[in-house]
């Protein structure tokens, strides 16, 4: 299938000057079901520049996920509904662009990768002929000379005997190598920009390692930006540049990596980074937060965090906090964040 | 509270459990077998804890379904409080059993969303009836209940009511209903919220306290293996290769794979992230129906010579170290706190 070019205004390239390669702009995303209407994404803006990490921080419904499906346009639209808000990729909006434009864009200029790789890829296609389905329906390559692509793009994410494995069927990678040919897919067309969902969480250790080195490296050399989506505080560490931590669907913290773990400036950030075990506090009690992740049919009124914050005061209840500038590249949405700041 | 340093309530010896591979409908053949454990070897005393890291398919699982009798070992005995568990059948059998019992990984999965809470935590006491008379059942699953803190009141809820760290006290509140010494905790967080995970290690702590429970804790979070045991064994393709202290094992780990195991783990501090030691093994661990002969560890290992390829390494306090290792190279190297 060849993808009729668009006439309509595609976002440009080249240079960008100061502007982000990617900003989202206060975006909402609803999902309307029998039980009623769910606000996953409530108002979410962050930016990303080339040659960038950002780790999106989150829990189990959070709303980290929907943000990037909506960036890469690969929501089930309806049920899910975006009211607001603005994607800006290279300045252009890209949900003002028509579904043609859109191909265009998604998996060659803005790519993915999934979590779980066994799932993410066609049982009953070839690895090589999954790879390689890039360059046909994108560049209009023949049958062989992207198969000869994708052997080319699995030497890179290092499969060993790529030449042999092409022909092989998922089911006959193990899961470190199932996540390297994603990985393959979604570099296929040099993206600007790579959403990596939880690339490693079904993963071992040492092959975490391997997949995050291997990130890395490829991150290097194409200079492209990449958004990192995870729990893990440890994977962030390493390889964040800056965060943005979410709760109930929204940002409730934006701050560069070695600041936020130095001094966390919301509640809930403090509460996560002082429940990871730690050796100088063996024997004693972890920190634990109390209570549980809201219900996203119910939210808690004002701050979605109250319920379960030792810095509730009454106006947590009543008015949502909005997102504080404590300095140029900090923000918090807490109403107390100098109270939480000065305590950490 | 300190473990109990009497006789061990569980000896596990020289414990084999293959899986055979066959070939033919009719006429099946035994081919081979996968040795998902091959011959491990442990202590286990009143009150403590013992982890046990690995990667997957390393046969923690095994080793713990193994434990529990719910699969027969190829070789090897498992002793709980001096009695064999292999010899055991029928009503013997299903005495000991009562003294060991399991939390699961998944509570979504675990807990049957047919009955209420009330008949998963009380179904033990179907089974052992001597363990609480008809009568007095409700009463003994509103105490568990409230153990594990939850509200006694919910007793009548069906599983989905309730959250993941809400469901995995349910599962817990299952294992204590017939007061064992030892659970068996296969990954009893990993399926959890970052946030809920801290509550559920911190209400196991307060019931090996309240209780003395002796705990087998199967994780492959290091961070959180390291802040539950006493003592740490780690697994790699059906073996044991190193067994010791937390801190020996933390801070002085002498098995190459151990090593590179705790390096590859990301510390959640960015400071100093660029200095940090990291061994990155290559390839994935090799099938358990064909190890590689000699030590298991070999093909990915980096200080493998001639002698790993034919002589297997034996678990024991090697020279320069004070808690046992299986490597012919065993050396110390602190990987953590290299900077």
């Amino acid at each position: 299938m060849a993808v009729k070019k668009s006439t309509q205004l595609l976002p440009a390239e080249g240079g960008l000057g100061n502007e982000p390669l990617l900003a989202v702009d206060n975006l909402h995303v609803e999902f309307h079901t029998r039980a009623g209407v769910v606000r996953a994404v409530n108002g979410v803006s962050y930016t990303l520049h080339s040659g960038e990490t950002l780790a999106v921080l989150g829990e189990s419904g959070s709303g980290k996920s929907v943000t990037a499906q909506a960036i890469m346009g690969i929501l089930d639209m309806p049920p899910a509904v975006i009211p607001h808000g603005e994607i800006r990729f290279r300045g252009t909006d890209l949900l003002k662009l028509s579904e043609d434009a859109r191909t265009q864009v998604r998996g060659q200029r803005i790519a993915m990768i999934f979590q779980d790789a066994l799932s993410a890829l066609n049982p009953v296609f070839t690895v090589g002929w999954q790879i390689s389905e890039m360059f046909r329906v994108h560049r209009g390559l023949n049958k062989r000379d992207a198969m000869k692509k994708a052997v080319e793009l699995m030497d890179r994410v290092r499969i060993p005997a790529a030449k042999q494995r092409v022909n092989d069927y998922p089911h006959q990678f193990s899961g470190g190598m199932r996540q390297r040919i994603m990985i393959a897919m979604s570099i296929a067309l040099d993206p600007e920009v790579l959403i990596a969902d939880e690339p490693t969480t079904a993963l071992d250790v040492t092959v975490q390692a391997q997949i995050m080195e291997l990130l890395a490296e490829l991150q290097r050399e194409s200079n492209m930006g990449l958004i990192l989506i995870t729990h893990d505080l440890g994977v962030v560490a390493d390889v964040a540049d800056k965060i943005a931590v979410m709760y109930g669907g929204r940002i409730v913290e934006n701050a560069p990596v070695h600041e936020i773990y130095k001094a966390p400036a919301h509640p809930y950030t403090k509460g996560l980074l002082e429940s990871i075990p730690r050796v100088d506090l063996k024997g004693q009690e972890l920190y634990a937060i109390k209570g549980l992740p809201p219900n996203l049919l119910d939210m808690p009124t004002g701050c979605a965090f109250h319920p379960r914050c030792p810095y509730r005061q009454d106006n947590c209840v009543t008015d949502v906090p909005p997102l504080h500038e404590i300095s140029g590249v900090r923000s918090s949405a807490c109403h107390y964040w100098r109270e939480v700041l000065d305590g950490s | 509270m300190a473990p109990d340093k009497g006789a061990p309530i569980l000896e596990v010896r020289d414990l084999v459990k293959h899986f055979p591979l066959t070939q033919g409908i009719v006429f099946k053949k035994q081919i081979g077998a996968i040795k998902a454990v091959d011959g491990v070897s442990f202590d286990l005393h009143r009150g403590e804890t013992l982890g046990i890291v690995g990667e997957s398919g390393c046969g923690k699982s095994t080793l713990a379904k193994v434990l529990m009798a719910l699969e027969r070992p190829t070789s090897g005995t498992v002793k709980i409080d001096g009695q064999d568990m292999g010899k055991a059948t029928g009503s013997k059998l299903k005495r000991m059993r009562r003294n060991i019992q399991m939390v699961m990984q998944d509570p979504y999965t675990s807990l049957n969303p047919r009955m209420t809470v009330g008949d998963i935590i009380g179904e033990p006491f179907d089974i052992h009836t001597e363990v609480a008379p008809k009568g007095d059942r409700r009463r003994k699953v509103q105490e568990l209940l409230e153990v594990v803190g939850l509200n006694p009141d919910h007793i009548n809820r069906y599983p989905h009511q309730f959250s993941g760290g809400q469901r995995q006290r349910i599962g817990i509140a299952r294992g204590l209903a017939l007061q064992p010494e030892i659970i068996v905790c296969d990954e009893p967080v990993s399926a959890l919220d970052v946030s809920i995970q801290a509550q559920v290690i911190n209400l196991l702590e307060r019931l090996q306290n309240e209780f003395n429970l002796a705990y087998i804790f199967i994780a492959h979070d290091l961070s959180v293996v390291r802040h539950i045991s006493d003592r740490v064994g780690v697994m790699y393709l059906g073996k044991m290769v190193e067994l010791g202290k937390d801190v020996e094992i933390y801070d002085k780990p002498a098995h190459p794979y151990t090593q590179a195991l705790l390096s590859a783990v990301p510390v959640p501090d960015p400071d100093g992230r660029e200095q940090r030691e990291r061994i990155i093994l290559q390839g994935d661990p090799p099938s358990p129906a064909n190890p590689p002969s000699g030590c298991r560890f070999r093909t990915r290992c980096w200080k493998a010579q001639d002698i790993c390829a034919t002589q297997e390494p034996l678990l024991q306090i090697r020279p320069g170290t004070a808690h046992e290792s299986a490597c012919h190279f065993a050396e110390t190297h602190d990987v953590v706190h290299v900077h």
